[in-house]
């Protein structure tokens, strides 16, 4: 148990990177980007 | 300590918001820095902004995402909570308070002279609410006509947006004064009341709303950085509760010392007159010193002898 505890959060960083990894080969900073170029009016209430 | 994470947020506040060039027609940045997302609370709609904010970004992955439709996204916002999982494996939510430009401002609000109010412990739970709700249920959930759902926390909560970017864009395009309605209205009073709470009581929007801050507190008692309270240097003269900008009371146990709410800001262990407060960075690394520290001394040892 305390060994699952001392590698718990090097273990967290490595499943993070993974995630991540995972989101830029499925294209996602892409969308990222493009949802933030595009100005959403009513997203910061107006219209 | 408290100077030193003034300058870094400030700093940060700069780098989220360095575009200075900002002209009419062209109202926000389009460049490639809008590809990060770092963590703290800064609207991608601000005319300055050249970064992304995680909360926005996750919303629209939340509202686009439908799998049985056509026009739909796959895309359930990995990237975005990989980033986040990153930096706050590491440090926790020390995010909060050493780089977010919406603590920043409501830090700098507390300083105004004036009564000041304590924060309700009951509203803490306000942000389970808002990230579950606001953030992935109700735009992936609720559509609207063209089949998508809506940015719910950023069109109908948000201050930072209301603040950042609503009323500099209305102050930059004249034409967009004709789509102001009940919904700035009823912002624009929710970012007023966020001020003047702001005044009187210390960080209550991360206290008791910011969905990003529960993110990033998920992790505070798994990070690599972690708080530790030793109870017998503690003299018990209350000066960590007193300065905690979140509230809490760890020496007495009421709160855990890693809870979710502690936004390290490091507050408690340079105050502490009995050092009772350190912070590590990881047991590992902690162990490795420790390793190392004992076979120099037994080495010394040996040569003594």
């Amino acid at each position: 148990m305390e060994k699952i505890k001392r590698y718990t959060p090097i273990g967290l960083t490595i499943i993070s990177i993974l995630i991540m990894a995972a989101g830029i080969l499925m294209g996602e900073p892409g969308e990222v980007f493009t949802k933030a170029v595009t100005l959403c009016l009513s997203c910061i209430g107006l219209g | 300590m408290e100077r030193t994470r003034f300058y870094i947020q400030f700093l940060f506040t700069l780098l989220m918001n360095c575009r200075l060039w900002i002209t009419r027609g062209n109202p926000i940045y389009t460049g490639p820095g809008k590809y990060l997302c770092l963590p703290g609370l800064n609207c991608y709609s601000c005319p300055a902004a050249v970064t992304s904010c995680p909360l926005g970004a996750l919303q629209n992955f939340m509202a686009t995402l439908r799998i049985n439709l056509q026009m739909g996204q796959p895309f359930i916002g990995l990237y975005v909570l990989g980033s986040l999982g990153i930096v706050s494996s590491i440090v926790g939510r020390m995010p909060c308070a050493w780089l977010c430009p919406f603590g920043l401002l409501q830090e700098l609000l507390f300083k105004i002279h004036l009564p000041k109010l304590p924060f309700w412990r009951p509203f803490r739970w306000g942000r389970y609410l808002f990230l579950i709700l606001f953030v992935i249920i109700l735009p992936f959930v609720l559509l609207d006509q063209t089949g998508y759902g809506q940015t719910w926390f950023c069109k109908y909560i948000c201050p930072a947006g209301t603040l950042e970017a609503g009323i500099p864009l209305l102050a930059i395009e004249p034409g967009l004064r004709r789509m102001i309605g009940g919904l700035f209205f009823f912002k624009l009073s929710l970012l007023i009341g966020f001020i003047v709470w702001s005044m009187v009581t210390l960080r209550p929007f991360c206290r008791a709303v910011c969905p990003l801050g529960l993110i990033l507190g998920f992790f505070n008692r798994f990070s690599w950085m972690r708080l530790h309270f030793h109870q017998e240097r503690c003299v018990d003269c209350k000066a960590c509760y007193r300065t905690c900008p979140a509230g809490l009371d760890f020496s007495n146990g009421i709160d855990p010392i890693n809870s979710t709410s502690c936004i390290r800001c490091l507050r408690c262990v340079s105050i502490c007159p009995g050092g009772a407060v350190t912070v590590t960075i990881s047991k590992i690394v902690q162990e490795q010193k420790q390793h190392e520290q004992s076979a120099e001394n037994s080495h010394c040892h040996q040569e003594q002898r």
